[in-house]
């Protein structure tokens, strides 16, 4: 771990300006993906701007309905948090899924959607790789690339974000708040993460300096009924292999409304608004849970070792919707 | 540098990238936090950070001043055990013991995790039923054990649970 | 003196140390303070084959808190050793990624990580080859296999048998390559007073460590102090000296104050040891109602540049079945890996995943029960050696273990059962461990105060010894528990073998034993025993553990994650020692197969010759979630010929077929046979439709 100055900041304007003559510097908020960048030597920051004294913890209800969630809430009080469990279901399922007990109570809201690739290269700073040390080259196209991108990669990087938490966000059309030295803007959360193309060392829209002070949930009937399910290679305290965050309103056995977000497939979390489209106004079968999923998949390119992703979404998106309309297999 | 463990104030003059577990372990020499990975994937350093359950190898010392830091030093001793601890004695939770501290003040945390109400992975809508085996495993899943001890931690876990 | 009417053996003492344990007050290697302690680092091979040709420290990033950066170029020259791996530091040859290539020492352990990762290594690259294939061409047949048994068995006329045959099984099977994964990393403080030097470290056998460091810094054992009281698990990576205590002495030596070096993570899963992945070959030749007639079991294994180590792979499959015309062999090839090493079970716990899951395949052949092909194919005495065996009851583990299990009800056809998601079976498998012991000497002496201490160099890795000597010292001396203090874990105690080989209670009892004799018979205050003579006049064939595991497992219909719902042993031990810590045993073994089934895989990358996955987020041990119900229990076996004690070594057994039993159990819920572990989803998902 490279030595660094400490700043803690006591609120945003202070974090932000702190930072914005800080080139080398990055944010501290719960440090569960930054410490263990820091110490693998991944990531370098000279500066750390500790953000957890921010007034960013708490939970709140939007005047126009919908919930504001401050940065610096922990994913596990945001899990637990009655209204998130009541009216966002699949968002408190899918920050249960992630991680442990001890990192959801040190995760913050804003970290989980900043943490990087768990790509095992990217990991190694001894190796090759196009995001840590970019021109280096991709080894894990023809390496290791099992639990890597079927969606939206390059070929400089086929990373895959790794968060369970954004999936679900991705899914309900959170707003991503952020401040910065040229001021406020609001970042709908589908667009925070890039895709890798030619610049895969770039992870989000996020220009340096710039900070994320809440995560903002619309209001969203369809979320009442919605769920995460995660596969993964062991039960719990493991990184998803393919997981599905799905909202569903049916009736009369027809799909009115749908949200549905795929996670550990690319290098963002992926909305899939093609399998939506083409389940608006289709009957609640599986079988057009299963033709809404292709159609979406109809774009992956996977590699070598990665094809079953195919295959699992396609199935995960069957049965997560099968379950929430009640419609048999 | 303040650190609260255990009730008692410590200064130190720290490299700021010590993290609170190298604090506890090199400079206070309170070493039942363990490092077993030291990057957050097995939960032998976890110790109880203002009453929360937290893996100590994640977190910078500088940025804990003066907040209360519980290790397993400070939950009880050999003639009066914490109900914890004496549920891995008496259901024989352990074997080489390394993951055990972590794995104990783990248990603390989460004990506290369900009283508030926290929901786990595997808690269905509407289940406030006592807290069940499955339960328990999800909920302990972040203290690996390599030993493979726990189908004894989770009786030990569900004796200090009163269940 | 009051009398001692309960006898200690046999009774569920808890541990010893079990309160100082619950409490973090047992100290394990890195956690003695010492006074002006320095930290180290190592700086491993970022390639997997070449020259290290110089080290260069960047003055503008060098630490004032960098002590010394120890290399070939200026480290001390050390003596040879038996164990090439333990000349750290000595040569510019690099011999697999991930070998020791430097020592970082510094005065904070943050400035050592700090310099380990600027310091610029300058290296002669050259091509490598990393992966274990199984026609590779420098593919050759061991002079023997670990420890000491020939590569390759044969008898009868095996060709024959399989030509003649009506039913056949030919079945390959791979197993990856695993790594021990201790929860306490390897690690050593090192501290030299003069030319004696003191060693805290974590090991299975602290006089091995003393004497194999000794040997290397040119000292004698007895000027090496290992101290070991307590050791978070080893599972065979801990049974000799590793490099890191060969460097922290180095590092030590060099800045002349102790220092501290503790194995990152991320070094176990090349510097210490792993268990080699194999490719393994298992045909089985049989008349139609079941009886084989020929067996034949080849494994293909890998072993570094450096040293040859040959895993017994198919020893097991010497003495398993009856056939009357059989082979087993080994083949070895050379590669650009770190060496393997022991890890718990080598030899049977690959070997018995080939075999059981083969003998699964050939029941499902004939339509026969997988117990019942076994019951068929039980000999009468080893079917290799002609020894009769000193007990045997692997088939009343089968039929007591099936009536626990519920097996009777089993529908024998696979793809049957569906409960909402889930397929669901069942699959059972044998088990065996060698039973061993090995010289010891212990000593006993009278205390003052009415107490007994007992002395032996044995560990206590988390199998219980230190509690267990204390059971059968007390019985010996015919006195209370309370009175007996055993002491382990020093090197400078009477020498013990190592916890290893599942040998411990049985070699260090037998010296206890001895020596609580002796003491009571001469009636003097103390007493010492070696136990050499009398183990090595004793029948080595023969002598074994059995067992049979049970699983029950889910499959998801729609993912194929597996779910081991319910895994039960049945052994068949000896005497069990400490009911307590003997079921502890048995479903820590067992645990571990879940792991070897399910999750647990280095992940080669043949491009950089790294396992990829080198740490423990993304190399999966089974979590609490993964156990849902394990259970042991055993039969009441006596068996007087292996030991004073009547007991079989159990630490092992318990990771020996428990894999087969979930394959096959995966196998009986999907109808799918994964022949490479682990069984992953990605294996099950494009054939369950």
């Amino acid at each position: 771990m490279r030595t660094f100055g400490y700043a803690p900041a006591d609120d945003v304007a202070s974090a932000v300006s702190l930072l914005a003559t800080a080139p080398g510097g990055t944010y501290l908020a719960g440090g569960t993906n930054l410490v263990d960048l820091m110490k693998l030597g991944v990531a370098t920051p000279d500066v750390l701007v500790d953000i957890n004294r921010l007034p960013l913890h708490e939970v709140t209800r939007l005047p126009g309905g919908g919930l504001r969630i401050g940065a610096g809430v922990r994913n596990s009080e945001l899990a637990a948090h009655p209204e998130v469990r009541r009216s966002y279901p699949v968002l408190s399922q899918a920050l249960l899924a992630g991680a442990s007990g001890q990192l959801r109570n040190m995760a913050t809201t804003g970290g989980n959607l900043l943490q990087r690739t768990r790509c095992r290269y990217f990991m190694d700073a001894t190796k090759p790789c196009n995001k840590r040390a970019p021109g280096s080259g991709c080894p894990a196209r023809t390496g290791d690339h099992r639990n890597l991108a079927v969606l939206g990669a390059s070929e400089h990087c086929v990373a895959t974000h790794p968060s369970d938490m954004a999936v679900a966000l991705a899914a309900l059309g959170a707003t991503v708040r952020v401040a910065g030295p040229d001021g406020e803007r609001d970042i709908p959360v589908t667009e925070l993460h890039r895709l890798p193309g030619d610049t895969p060392q770039v992870d989000t829209v996020l220009r340096h300096g710039e900070l994320i002070t809440s995560v903002d949930l619309p209001e969203l009937e369809v979320a009442r009924v919605s769920a995460y399910r995660k596969a993964r290679d062991r039960a719990s305290y493991a990184f998803a292999v393919g997981s599905v965050a799905a909202a569903v309103h049916a009736e009369d056995g027809v799909v009115h409304d749908v949200r549905l977000a795929f996670g550990a497939v690319a290098h963002r979390p992926w909305r899939a608004y093609a399998a939506e489209q083409a389940l608006l106004g289709r009957p609640a079968t599986r079988d057009s849970f299963l033709a809404a999923a292709d159609a979406e998949l109809a774009a992956a390119e996977p590699l070598r070792d990665n094809a079953f992703k195919v295959t699992l979404i396609r199935n995960l998106v069957a049965a997560t919707l099968a379950r929430l309309t009640g419609a048999g297999r | 540098m303040d650190l609260v463990v255990n009730g008692v104030e410590h200064a130190l003059d720290l490299d700021p990238r010590t993290t609170l577990l190298d604090a506890l372990r090199e400079h206070l020499h309170l070493t039942g936090a363990k490092k077993g990975c030291d990057h957050g994937q097995c939960g032998a350093c976890t110790v109880l950070l203002d009453g929360r359950r937290v893996n100590s190898c994640l977190i910078l010392a500088i940025s804990q001043q003066g907040v209360p830091v519980t290790t397993v030093e400070g939950l009880g001793t050999e003639r009066e055990p914490h109900p914890v601890q004496q549920g891995f004695l008496d259901h024989d939770g352990f074997q080489c013991g390394y993951c055990t501290p972590g794995q104990i003040c783990s248990a603390v945390g989460m004990l506290d995790e369900v009283a508030r109400g926290w929901p786990s992975a595997v808690t269905r809508d509407g289940d406030d039923g006592p807290l069940d085996d499955a339960e328990i495993r999800e909920r302990m899943s972040g203290n690996l054990c390599r030993c493979g001890a726990y189908a004894n931690i989770v009786p030990a876990i569900a004796q200090a649970a009163g269940r | 003196m009051t009398a001692v009417t309960e006898r200690a053996v046999g009774a569920p003492l808890g541990r010893i140390e079990g309160p100082a344990k619950v409490t973090g007050a047992a100290r394990y290697a890195a956690e003695y303070p010492v006074e002006n302690l320095a930290h180290a680092w190592v700086i491993q091979s970022p390639v997997a084959r070449g020259t290290l040709d110089g080290v260069v420290v960047d003055p503008t990033t060098e630490d004032k808190d960098l002590l010394a950066v120890l290399w070939h170029g200026n480290a001390p020259r050390l003596e040879e050793s038996d164990d090439p791996e333990l000349a750290v530091l000595q040569s510019a040859r690099i011999s697999y990624r991930g070998q020791a290539l430097a020592l970082v020492v510094a005065r904070t352990p943050e400035a050592a990580r700090r310099a380990a990762q600027v310091i610029r290594l300058e290296i002669t690259e050259e091509p490598h080859d990393a992966l274990l294939t199984a026609d590779h061409p420098g593919l050759y047949t061991p002079e023997q296999v670990n420890p000491a048994f020939p590569a390759v068995t044969e008898s009868g006329d095996v060709a024959g048998a399989f030509a003649a045959a009506p039913v056949t099984v030919d079945v390959t099977y791979r197993t990856p390559a695993l790594h021990n994964n201790p929860m306490e990393p390897h690690a050593t403080i090192a501290v030299w007073s003069g030319d004696d030097l003191v060693l805290y470290d974590s090991n299975q056998h602290p006089p091995g460590v003393a004497a194999a460091v000794g040997a290397v810094l040119g000292l004698p054992a007895e000027r090496v102090h290992v101290i070991t009281e307590h050791v978070g698990g080893g599972f065979g990576s801990k049974g000799t000296a590793r490099p890191n205590a060969v460097l922290a002495a180095l590092g030590a030596r060099v800045v002349g104050r102790p220092v501290k070096l503790v194995l990152p993570r991320q070094a176990l899963f090349s510097m210490v040891g792993y268990r080699t992945p194999t490719i393994q070959r298992i045909r089985l030749a049989a008349e139609r109602d079941g009886t084989l007639t020929a067996i034949d079991h080849e494994a293909v294994e890998q072993t570094s540049r450096l040293y040859e180590f040959a895993e017994q792979t198919t020893v097991a499959t010497r003495h398993m079945y009856a056939a009357p015309h059989r082979r087993t062999g080994h083949r070895l090839v050379r590669l650009d890996v770190p060496t393997p090493r022991w890890m718990r079970a080598p030899g049977e716990a690959p070997g018995m995943l080939g075999l059981e899951c083969a003998m699964d395949e050939l029941a499902e052949r004939l339509g026969l029960d997988p117990i019942e092909l076994r019951v068929r194919n039980e000999p009468r005495v080893e079917p290799e050696s002609g020894v009769p065996f000193s007990s045997r009851h692997y088939l009343d583990c089968l039929r007591e273990g099936a009536e626990r299990f519920g097996w009777a009800d089993r529908d024998p056809q696979p793809r049957r059962r569906r409960e909402g998601a889930w397929w669901v079976g069942t699959g059972v498998a044998g088990a065996t461990y060698p039973t061993m012991a090995q010289p010891s000497t212990a000593r006993v002496r009278a205390l003052p105060d009415g107490r007994y201490e007992v002395a032996v160099a044995a560990t206590d890795i988390g199998t219980g010894a230190r509690t267990i000597l204390t059971q059968i010292a007390a019985d010996e001396l015919g006195v209370g528990v309370g009175r007996v203090h055993v002491r382990i874990g020093d090197s400078t105690l009477p020498m013990a073998s190592v916890a290893g080989g599942s040998s411990g209670s049985a070699s260090w009892g037998w010296a206890v034993t001895g020596a609580c004799r002796a003491l009571r018979e001469s009636g003097s205050e103390e007493a010492v025993y070696d136990s050499t003579e009398e183990v090595q006049r004793q029948e080595k064939e023969g002598k074994h553990a059995y067992g049979a595991h049970f699983a029950e497992v889910r499959v998801d219909a729609d993912t194929g994650e597996v779910r081991v719902s319910r895994l039960f042993g049945m052994y068949a031990v000896g005497r069990v020692l400490n009911p307590r810590t003997a079921r502890s045993q048995f479903i820590s073994g067992m645990t571990m197969g879940l792991g070897m089934a399910l999750h647990e895989e280095g992940v080669l990358d043949p491009a950089t010759g790294d396992w990829v996955n080198h740490d423990l987020a993304e190399y999966h041990v089974p979590a609490h979630a993964d156990v849902e119900s394990i259970e042991a229990d055993w039969l009441d076996e006596r068996d007087r010929a292996v030991n004073p004690m009547g007991s079989k070594g159990i630490g092992e057994i318990g990771i020996v077929g428990s894999p087969a039993a979930i394959v096959n159990a995966v196998w009986h819920a999907t109808g799918v046979r994964v022949r490479d572990l682990p069984v992953r989803l990605d294996k099950l998902l494009p054939h369950l439709g």
